[in-house]
């Protein structure tokens, strides 16, 4: 289990703007350590993002996205008081998944 | 980083922990491409040129477009490990959009899948090595389009 994520998600004008920020390392595996070993990569490979059971975003990262990931992006539909879900998994198999409800 | 042959032994340790590691999750059933996500396309994420990077996905040819594409990169980026990337397409039926940094050790940043209803708009972070083009790639009815700036990087975002 991640730390957990932050988002905000606020409806206006029947569209809903949604900002995660993840908390994650996202070591691109090129790093090294003071005394020169290499940092394994470690970092999300998959995020998703649903309202109400539907998914309405998919993200796929690489190594190239910086740490603590930020996304940002909008869909039709959304209500206040409604559920947004986002999960992710990085490349050892962890997963996290938070909920967030839509505000004004 | 200083010097080219320590690059290429990174980069040379790199893919072989890389390919290890997936190996070993693969063989473990960790890495599990069905688990609800779409395929995480290993090879792309891998690639360590725009040309391997985008035959790898599929794209032939992309057509430049300035247009239909926003891309909005800072000119100058004083921290490389974070550059603010928004695109945006006014494009129609918009699936997908990826980032791509020209020259990051993996130049695949991120794919963005939109299913109808969403607005084709993401904005994320990205790290970048050195001074390059960021390169927005914007898939429309089955086409791909593209379009980039370059962002001139002041101090490298490899924390090396």
């Amino acid at each position: 289990m991640g730390n957990p994520m932050k988002i905000r998600a606020a409806a206006k004008d029947g569209v809903t703007e949604v900002k995660i920020l993840m908390q994650h390392e996202m070591e691109t595996g090129l790093r090294k350590e003071a005394d020169g070993t290499l940092v394994p990569a470690w970092f999300i490979t998959e995020v998703k993002a649903q309202h109400l059971g539907r998914t309405v975003l998919e993200a796929q990262f690489g190594q190239s996205i910086s740490k603590n990931p930020y996304l940002l992006f909008r869909f039709k539909g959304g209500a206040v008081g409604e559920k947004i879900t986002v999960s992710w998994v990085d490349n050892k198999g962890d997963k996290r998944e938070d909920e967030a409800v839509i505000g004004a | 980083m200083n010097t080219e042959i320590d690059l290429a032994r990174r980069k040379a340790l790199k893919a072989g922990g890389g390919i290890g590691l997936f190996a070993l999750f693969g063989a473990l059933g960790l890495l599990r491409p069905g688990m609800a996500f779409a395929d995480w396309n290993k090879t792309a994420f891998s690639a360590k040129t725009m040309d391997e990077a985008l035959t790898a996905m599929g794209v032939a040819t992309p057509e430049n477009n300035a247009v239909f594409i926003q891309l909005t990169v800072p000119e100058i980026a004083e921290n490389g490990a974070i550059v603010p990337v928004k695109v945006a397409s006014t494009l129609l039926n918009v699936e997908q959009i990826s980032i791509l940094v020209d020259k990051n050790p993996n130049v695949l940043a991120a794919n963005f899948i939109f299913p109808a209803g969403t607005e084709s708009m993401v904005t994320t972070r990205v790290k970048m090595g050195q001074t390059c083009n960021v390169v927005a790639l914007v898939k429309a009815d089955g086409k791909f389009y593209r379009t980039s700036k370059e962002v001139k990087v002041t101090a490298g975002g490899c924390g090396g």
